[in-house]
């Protein structure tokens, strides 16, 4: 059984920055950390290396109490939020919203807000194949690429990593009622879109 | 059309109600309309068990599909890991 002392030199050595293990250890672990919250792959590259090179240059502001992982992971989520702010303000990104909000008009009757017939969700074919289940998250990960930036920044801080609203209604400066209207239409667009793609 | 007849066909709002409802509690009056429209609304009701399937395999799947990502390609890496050793060796 360990001592006292020793437990506490144990605790000291996770708190230990080793940064030419890094690559080894986490490389794989951020990109792929950053290829589902942003879904490219230069982009995502190019993420893994800037956290490593913001990592070493705050190397003394690790304070231990968390793994070194958790750490580096820290570092590479506020660069995916800076990308998130910078790619949905923009021009093109606003052409994208109203393109994609109009193509959802077409889903309710103006009137009264009930389903047109032709949009009305019908049900998925069954999951029960785990291989289908693959193909299926593949599909669910191209539809969620083809969301305008800022829905798809929204959804995946929301969905993906639980962040808290007002988080995200700071981060990228959306009021709440806008921020819900985001969640709704975001929602719409990927269901129909699983459901035009999903066979 | 009175206002409780307008929310029971109103899937529009429905499905508001549904995405809120997943992320957050809802207030008892926007619960009284939900209910009130599922009841009478197998189409949203459709929605919400898609929708929340969708929740699901956003949330996990990050952890169980892994192996279905790409990797980063070995020369990268190299250049990373020299990249790396020259940063600490200037200091």
């Amino acid at each position: 059984m360990p001592t006292e002392k020793g437990l506490e030199a144990g605790l000291e050595d996770l708190s230990i920055l080793d940064p030419k293990k890094w690559v080894e250890r986490y490389a794989d672990y951020l990109f792929r950390y950053a290829i589902l919250r942003i879904h490219d792959q230069d982009l995502a590259k190019d993420l893994v290396q800037e956290t490593f090179l913001a990592g070493l240059k705050s190397l003394s502001g690790f304070a231990g109490k968390s793994s070194e992982r958790t750490w580096l992971t820290a570092i590479l989520k506020y660069k995916i939020i800076d990308l998130y702010r910078k790619e949905s303000s923009g021009l093109a990104n606003i052409k994208d919203l109203k393109q994609e909000e109009a193509s959802q008009d077409d889903f309710f009757y103006n009137d009264n807000g009930h389903w047109k017939k032709e949009y009305a969700p019908r049900p998925f074919e069954e999951l029960a194949d785990p291989l289908r289940d693959k193909e299926f998250n593949r599909i669910l990960q191209d539809c969620m690429k083809k969301l305008p930036k800022l829905w798809a920044s929204v959804f995946t801080l929301k969905h993906m990593d639980d962040e808290k609203t007002e988080v995200i209604l700071d981060e990228l400066r959306l009021s709440k009622a806008n921020f819900w209207v985001i969640i709704h239409r975001t929602k719409l667009s990927l269901r129909a879109c699983l459901q035009k793609n999903w066979l | 059309m009175n206002t409780l007849k307008k929310i029971t066909y109103n899937c529009r709002r429905a499905t508001f109600l549904i995405e809120k409802k997943s992320l957050t509690p809802i207030s008892i009056k926007e619960q009284f309309e939900l209910k009130l429209h599922l009841a009478g609304c197998s189409v949203c009701q459709l929605f919400q068990q898609q929708s929340l399937l969708i929740n699901r395999m956003v949330k996990g799947h990050f952890f169980k599909k892994e192996a279905d990502l790409p990797n980063l390609d070995s020369n990268f890496k190299q250049s990373l890991e020299k990249r790396i050793e020259a940063e600490l060796y200037r200091k």
